[in-house]
């Protein structure tokens, strides 16, 4: 058996997330980070911040929605019983605050077999309601025994 | 905030309690059952259930941060390789070392490990300062 590549180059709809005050509370709380900016407007605009912030791992929050339809995708063929998450990178640009729509497109940039698993990689794209980009996720996914 | 090539960055030491994970799930959207299910994660071969990588990657961008003074808008970019399985009730220790400052930015190599056992390796943070 061997991967199917037709999917490389592949770009599924995009997803409309709209970022929450409380919602980033709860995210960067989790993490036991305890920065005003994340939790009090005041002190948000204070630190030049629009508004509330997120921290910038709340990328996967906006992001893995539009994540979703590209891995469940046919054609991309994952076997999830054997896949992990291999990798992740993300690069940040205009931060995200509470009250923004966050708009984010997914592609299929390479899918690779490799001493018997199958490497697959994503892109995501994610862009606020001003057309500043917030994020860029490459994912990367295994999958064992292909 | 300054940093140097050769520094150790703060460490950033947390032990996750046995419902963080259902917490995270809840925080993030990411309710996959071997995160929070024992008895699912051991019917698909795991010991136990497991943390998930992006919390942990979540500590790796947190302890970067606050190595560059702790404003969330230093970090620029961050790339991890997730390996070996994270335990609740286990401590989590996020290390690094600033690898090189060029133009403002900082690279650290980073860390997060539960013992001997590396969970993210290979991590990579750029950090302006």
């Amino acid at each position: 058996m061997s991967v199917k590549t037709e999917a490389v180059g592949k770009e599924w709809p995009a997803t409309t997330y709209e970022v929450g005050k409380e919602k980033i509370g709860e995210y960067a709380g989790v993490l036991g980070i305890g920065n005003p900016v994340h939790f009090d407007r005041e002190a948000a605009k204070a630190a030049g911040y629009r508004d509330v912030v997120a921290p910038p791992m709340f990328a996967v929050v906006y992001s893995s929605p539009a994540m979703a339809p590209a891995m469940f995708d046919p054609d991309v063929g994952m076997n999830f019983a054997a896949m992990v998450h291999g990798g992740q990178e993300f690069e940040w640009g205009e931060p995200a605050c509470s009250g923004d729509e966050i708009t984010t497109t997914a592609r299929c940039v390479d899918i690779q077999e490799k001493d018997g698993k199958g490497f697959y990689i994503f892109e995501t794209d994610s862009v606020n309601q001003n057309g500043d980009r917030v994020a860029r996720g490459t994912w990367t996914l295994i999958v064992r025994g292909v | 905030m300054t940093l140097n090539a050769g520094d150790a960055i703060p460490e950033l030491k947390t032990t996750p309690d046995k419902y963080l994970p259902h917490r995270y799930a809840g925080a993030s959207g990411d309710f996959n059952p071997i995160h929070i299910d024992p008895e699912f994660a051991k019917a698909v071969g795991l010991p136990n259930t497991i943390l998930h990588g992006l919390y942990m990657m979540g500590l790796t961008a947190r302890a970067a941060a606050e190595a560059a003074g702790g404003d969330p808008r230093s970090l620029k970019r961050l790339s991890v390789q997730f390996r070996g399985m994270g335990a609740p009730e286990t401590e989590i220790v996020v290390s690094g070392e600033v690898r090189s400052v060029e133009d403002g930015r900082a690279t650290i190599d980073v860390v997060a490990a539960q013992g001997d056992n590396q969970t993210i390796r290979n991590a990579e943070a750029e950090v302006e300062v």
